[in-house]
């Protein structure tokens, strides 16, 4: 018989994760219903994480800024505009019915590389915390994290509390192909942002490897770049074709994409090469019309 | 497990098995079946409800999460015998084909224009791409919306 537990705090949550380490959290329950309704998936427990409220919570701490890991993707479309990829990522994300509901702690559990926050959270070099009973916490860098397709670093009796970072001050997007503008699984997805205070490129890559990838060949190659052609210092100056072209192939050598139902690993290579064009073409924009 | 809800204004119990969604509590234990059950994976929107006033996939909600929260369905959008402004252009602008998409729908729209009275095609189009019609009725589906923006004014 399947048991559920429904923790009112954390505290609570994290005693009950430690007596019963096989317990599923489930908080938007966009991965987990699905499975339960198709009878796929019969976990002795599962444990709601949707109403605590200190997973909920969004805050900065001196230059770092956390995000609760039961922070539903409409809450940051409406509420963290100083974000501009993580808002156009979580916008991305299914329906307004999946924003209502889904987390960015769900996408960070069930570790799908397509799932959509997980390459702005690459980009943002972003730490997740983890927490386990007696208030003990760790931290862990996201590639640690993410240890592979649909498998993390997390402990059975951890849960996940959210994620820090250090906000970039630069331009950058998110974009995502697939077959529709909505309810959409990325077959490619990329996130960049130019950061100004420390003169580098950041960009990752979901759904084209079996984890988020970062490009880092092509971004110190796209940063070089910027400082020969002194574009650092003079943000109307842009960069040639020829070297916009070279950090996209760059970026799509990077790729480490297989076929699967939803595309051929050649198209989501080519995917990415596009995706990178186009998204470093839109910073260089930006600057110049900020400048 | 025991659950205690509030739907559509009265708090109701149900005696449900613990995996069970909040769609199955609705549809099997209270007899609600306006909402529809369909894909079962937040794909179509047939069965959205809305939780403590959010939009959401009744088939995605674990039936002891919604324990102690407040539910409204379609059931509830209709006063007596008089049809909810949606449920009117709807009917009026002939946005219902085979009619299994229409509740999850309805809901859908009722929400868009509570919060934007006025919405363009694009924001429309945004604000139902949760919501399949395999009948492919969308062009009139959109006048609906436009129809009940309006008697809603």
């Amino acid at each position: 018989m399947m048991r559920v537990l429904l923790p009112r705090t954390l505290d609570e949550a994290l005693e009950m994760k430690a007596a019963s380490p096989d317990a599923v959290p489930i908080a938007g329950g966009t991965d987990v219903m699905f499975l339960l309704n198709f009878d796929r998936f019969r976990p002795p427990a599962l444990i709601d994480v949707s109403r605590l409220p200190e997973l909920r919570a969004t805050r900065y701490e001196g230059d770092r800024f956390f995000l609760g890991a039961g922070v539903t993707y409409a809450r940051i479309v409406r509420e963290l505009t100083a974000f501009a990829p993580l808002v156009q990522a979580s916008r991305s994300v299914g329906s307004p019915q999946i924003r209502n509901r889904g987390t960015v702690g769900g996408n960070l559990g069930t570790a799908s590389p397509a799932g959509d926050a997980l390459p702005v959270l690459a980009v943002y070099d972003a730490d997740v915390v983890l927490g386990r009973a007696g208030g003990h916490t760790r931290t862990l860098p996201w590639a640690e994290f993410l240890t592979g397709p649909k498998r993390t670093a997390l402990a059975p009796d951890e849960l996940i509390l959210g994620a820090w970072w250090r906000p970039l001050r630069g331009p950058g997007s998110f974009s995502k192909i697939g077959t529709r503008n909505a309810m959409v699984i990325a077959i490619a997805s990329l996130c960049l942002v130019l950061d100004e205070e420390h003169r580098r490129a950041q960009v990752a890559l979901g759904s084209v490897g079996p984890t988020i990838i970062r490009a880092g060949e092509a971004e110190s190659f796209v940063a070089a770049a910027m400082t020969s052609a002194g574009a650092w210092d003079d943000r109307r100056v842009s960069l040639p074709p020829g070297v916009v072209a070279e950090f996209a192939e760059r970026v799509a050598a990077a790729a480490r994409p297989i076929d699967d139902v939803r595309g051929t690993a050649v198209y989501r290579r080519h995917g990415c090469r596009i995706l990178a064009r186009r998204s470093l073409s839109w910073a260089l924009e930006d600057r110049r019309l900020a400048a | 497990m025991l659950v205690k809800l509030k739907v559509n204004g009265e708090w109701r119990e149900a005696e449900v098995w613990p995996g069970a969604s909040l769609l199955a509590l609705l549809r099997d234990q209270l007899a609600l079946v306006g909402s529809k059950n369909a894909c079962e994976q937040g794909e179509c929107g047939s069965c959205s409800v809305w939780m403590d006033d959010a939009l959401v996939c009744a088939c995605l909600v674990l039936a002891g999460q919604a324990d102690g929260r407040e539910i409204r369905t379609v059931e509830g959008l209709a006063s007596g015998d008089r049809l909810h402004p949606v449920q009117q252009a709807f009917l009026e602008s002939g946005a219902v084909q085979c009619g299994f998409c229409t509740p999850g729908l309805i809901v859908a729209v009722a929400d868009l224009l509570e919060h934007d009275p006025a919405p363009s095609d694009l924001v429309i189009r945004e604000a139902l791409a949760g919501n399949l019609c395999r009948c492919t009725g969308y062009a009139k589906i959109i006048d609906a919306v436009h129809v009940a923006a309006e008697k809603m004014r």
